[in-house]
């Protein structure tokens, strides 16, 4: 067990270092901070002290290696825009983002599952069909679409809610719901083949012909084995709380790590990309790890080995 | 669809009874729709009587209190038919409570004799096993077990050992004689192996496309058949012993139950046909006392 | 004159882990301990036995399809060459497999008549239009018709795919087929068709078979000759009626007394304790003596060889004379 974790952990830094060596190089290759820092028409020796400042004019390989150093000493850079560390600047939005993927998570499993397992019950009834179009068009819609059209909706033509920003509790609203409108979508439909698929097993007749009510037969015998492949996507959804609200934050301006991504990128400052990308990339493999336990938990033939003794 | 066309069976309190047909003929269907398990979609028609109480139709709670407590069903494939995430004691002990109304150590110590009486050593043990933990004739134990647990009048056993090694198949049709014994349990045993049938056995029913097309005793079915598909069937048969014969296979194939011909069914593969064959289904005439045919030529 | 298929002490070992990690200790599965046999041309040899014994390991081993740990193999009196060299191609030409699930080996998505010529593009032989000509006679051969070279597996029934796979195998005028199970998975009075159809080409084209089952009544309706084999082993070997009639060997009687039937009487139904053991797991000695009625001391240390008894009869087993 010991060793197993050991392992995992061990690719799991691995993925964190490919994924930072990745951006890193990217980043650097693919635009000049210090021209949209600055602006184009700087000077050329502000331009010049710019990157000397920052290190820009050093071999990139130079730049990568002191990168890392630093990064294994705990120094993960400063942004180029307002000097301060980066990772401060990263982790003071996280409870932002957080305020509104955290909420659309529970949506997600809320609404998704329940609709999932009552589809699979009800198979091919108008109630299965009508769950399995809405659901397709809930993650067919892109996001923004559906930000767009909610806050014409709910903001512009019935004033309830506010369209953007952050200062009242209730703005938070429509970036949840329109975050956990194609997650749940999504849940729905993997929940209902996860079930119909166990249904269909022998084991469930099986249960049915012991006498088990229908209901007991679908909770104690039925659920907990749909779980385990719902877990997979479950644990994917997880992943994807910090980074998974680029979009919506940005249509509804919301000042979580989504909006400072896409802000960083354009600006190329690289030390805020490089720790945000460093956080999406930690916690994706947690997430990971964490649904590899789980699912040891729920099916006990990954757990021990085949037939033993007779 | 029709699966089932019309089929009569009655049996009788402790007696064993053999379904015999192969694939398609609708010799599960049979049981699994008078015991209202085939789904939403399956329509059931006519009459399953339990002891004058009338089952088809029946609500589902009726059907409910019948599953397991009066009928109790074994199937093929037992490594399949036990929830893979559950032990088999919460298995095991999830009939009993719902059955006996047992409850906590009584539950416990019931599992245990039951599993020692099914014949599976260090039953303590096994109890905290999963399914896929033990062979596949250990789990058929367990699912005999599980079907005792109820004290059942009634036991359907669909091809209980088809999957399962000669020896091992010899251990459980041989627990199953012996609990029979002991209980007086009234058994149904469907198998496509007529010797299977033959030696488990009181009476045979042999199912073609959806009918019943011979009903007899056994030793009958056997030295004087009287539908051409059960003389058929023999005559596909190999021996173990006695001279070694020619294999005499029934021409053509099973006809497709969305595809059935007009009149007897079997009529397209027989070798006794006539032209009245084809106008209708024979009805079931009674050749003597317990040997009923459905054929016009037997 | 040298039979067309020798083995000799054939063996396959695995290297196993047994026991949950941390404490897992490395063993060794004999999946094949020490096969022998001979099947000359135009003749079936019946292997026999439950799951786990080894008969599915020995027929890859014939094949080639798995390395030998041990022993050796000999087609028409040569060895048979490494797997996937030129020489062992050539000579698969001349032995073929049929297995269990007819479904299964089929391409879903290729008509059975391409399915059909495909071994004989692959090893190249004939022109198309030659190619199309002797996959048509192959299906006039398992007693198909013309037409169903357009149709696909889905289509079939499971008698008619079975055909199909025996024609595919057959094209390429194979002198030995292994069939590993050729007939369980289809319903009985389908099983007679295939089963004749087996015999009469047999008849025809020479063939030698090596016929897998764990259904001993049409082992024994096919065979000219069975061995029974018992955890890598083969435990008995003789003229089918006689080993079915009268088994030498405890297994083989537990076996044959196994197989329900309405002609004997019951009272000489032997019902072996316990379950077969894990092919890792083979007892010392003798591989059957845990489960054997007339275990005796010898049985627990010392491996029986197969040997000729008295009669005539070959039964690896100390005791078998005083068995009767």
């Amino acid at each position: 067990m010991l060793r197993y974790l050991a392992g995992r952990l061990l690719r799991a830094i691995l993925t964190i270092f490919l994924v930072i060596t990745f951006a890193f190089f990217v980043l650097h290759l693919s635009g000049d901070p210090a021209m949209m820092i600055l602006s184009a028409d700087a000077p050329p020796e502000s331009i010049k002290a710019f990157r000397a400042a920052w290190g820009l004019d050093r071999p990139l390989w130079v730049q990568y290696l002191s990168y890392i150093v630093h990064a294994l000493q705990g120094d993960l850079g400063n942004s180029m825009r307002d000097g301060r560390p980066a990772l401060q600047l990263v982790l003071e939005r996280v409870p932002a983002t957080l305020a509104i993927t955290v909420p659309a998570f529970l949506l997600k499993l809320v609404i998704g599952i329940p609709a999932g397992i009552y589809a699979a019950l009800h198979r091919n009834s108008l109630a299965d069909r009508l769950t399995m179009m809405v659901s397709v068009a809930g993650f067919t819609v892109p996001s923004f679409v559906l930000a767009l059209v909610l806050v014409l909706v709910f903001s512009v033509q019935l004033g309830w809610l506010p369209s953007a920003g952050s200062d009242k509790p209730a703005s938070a609203i429509l970036p949840i719901v329109t975050l956990g409108v194609a997650g749940a979508a999504i849940l729905a439909r993997f929940t209902r083949s996860a079930m119909l698929e166990v249904l269909g097993q022998p084991y469930i007749r099986a249960a049915s012909a012991k006498g088990l009510q229908w209901r007991t037969v679908v909770v104690h015998h039925a659920l907990p084995n749909a779980a385990i492949p719902t877990t997979t996507i479950v644990g994917f959804m997880v992943g994807t709380l910090i980074a998974g609200a680029v979009v919506v934050e940005s249509v509804f301006a919301w000042p979580g790590i989504g909006r400072l991504l896409v802000s960083s990128v354009s600006n190329r400052d690289l030390a805020v990309v490089q720790v945000i990308l460093l956080l999406v990339a930690a916690t994706m493999v947690t997430s990971n790890i964490i649904v590899d336990f789980v699912y040891g938990w729920l099916d006990p033939r990954l757990r021990r080995g085949g037939p033993r003794g007779r | 669809m029709r699966a089932l066309h019309g089929i009569d069976l009655e049996v009788r309190r402790g007696e064993a009874l053999g379904l015999v047909g192969e694939s398609g003929c609708g010799k599960s269907v049979t049981w699994l729709a008078a015991l209202g398990l085939l789904g939403g979609r399956a329509r059931v028609g006519g009459e399953v009587l339990l002891e004058g109480r009338n089952l088809a139709g029946a609500p589902v709670a009726e059907l409910e209190h019948v599953r397991g407590r009066r009928i109790a069903m074994i199937f093929q494939d037992p490594s399949s038919s036990l929830n893979p995430v559950h032990r088999i004691g919460r298995q095991l002990g999830e009939a009993l409570r719902l059955h006996r109304g047992l409850d906590g150590a009584a539950v416990d110590a019931e599992s245990q004799r039951l599993l020692d009486r099914v014949g599976i050593a260090d039953a303590r043990r096994r109890l905290g096993d999963y399914p896929h933990e033990l062979s596949g004739g250990m789990n058929q134990r367990v699912m005999i077990a599980m079907a005792l647990a109820g004290q059942p009048d009634l036991l359907i056993a669909d091809e209980p050992t088809t999957a399962l090694d000669a020896t091992i198949q010899a251990q459980i049709l041989e627990l199953l004689a012996e609990i029979r014994q002991e209980t007086h349990m009234a058994m149904v045993l469907i198998s496509h192996d007529l010797g299977v049938v033959a030696e488990n056995t009181d009476r045979v029913c042999v199912m073609y496309a959806g009918r019943i097309v011979e009903d007899a005793p056994i030793d009958t079915v056997f030295e004087a058949p009287a539908h051409p598909y059960t003389r058929g069937l023999l005559a596909a048969l190999p021996e173990l012993e006695g001279p070694r014969r020619v294999l005499m296979p029934i021409a053509g194939v099973v006809p497709e139950p969305a595809n059935l011909p007009p009149g007897c069914s079997f009529a397209p593969r027989c070798d006794r046909r006539i032209e009245a064959c084809e106008f209708a289904p024979p009805p079931a005439t009674e050749l003597a006392p317990q040997h009923r045919v459905a054929c016009i030529r037997a | 004159m040298t039979a067309l298929l020798e083995v000799s002490n054939l063996a396959r070992t695995y290297d196993v882990r047994r026991g949950r990690w941390p404490f897992a200790k490395p063993a060794t599965l004999h999946a094949v301990d020490g096969v022998s046999f001979a099947l000359p041309a135009g003749r079936t040899l019946g292997l026999v036995g439950e799951s786990g014994c080894g008969k599915t390991t020995t027929a890859k081993l014939v094949l080639g399809l798995v390395p030998l740990s041990a022993g050796e193999v000999r087609v028409g009196g040569e060895t048979l060459p490494a797997a996937n060299s030129p020489g062992w191609r050539a000579l698969r030409r001349r032995m073929q497999m049929v297995y269990q699930d007819p479904l299964g080996a089929l391409d879903r998505r290729l008509s059975v008549g391409r399915q059909v010529m495909e071994p004989l593009e692959i090893h190249g032989l004939g022109s198309a239009a030659e190619r199309h000509e002797k996959a048509l006679a192959m299906l006039d051969a398992v007693g198909l018709a013309q037409h169903h070279f357009d149709r696909f597996p889905h289509e079939l029934s499971g008698g008619q795919r079975q055909r199909i796979v025996l024609a595919r195998a057959l094209i390429l005028d194979p002198q030995l087929l292994v069939c590993d199970e050729p007939i369980s998975a289809l319903d009985v009075s389908i099983q007679a068709q295939v089963v004749n159809l087996l015999l009469a080409l047999q008849q025809r084209l020479g063939l030698a078979y090596l016929f897998i089952s764990h259904d001993l009544r049409m082992v024994r309706q096919v065979s000219h000759e069975v061995a029974v084999m018992y955890l890598g082993r083969i435990v008995e070997q003789g003229d089918p009626d006689r080993l079915f009639a009268a088994p030498a060997h405890p297994y083989t009687q537990a076996l044959v007394s196994a197989i329900p039937t309405h002609t004997r009487s019951r009272k000489r139904r032997i019902v072996l304790p316990g379950e077969p053991p894990n092919p890792v797991d083979r007892p010392a000695g003798c591989a059957f003596h845990p489960r054997c009625p007339h275990a005796v001391e010898r049985c627990r240390i010392e491996t029986p060889a197969l040997r000729t008894l008295a009669d005539g009869r070959r039964a690896a087993c100390h005791l078998a004379e005083q068995i009767a």
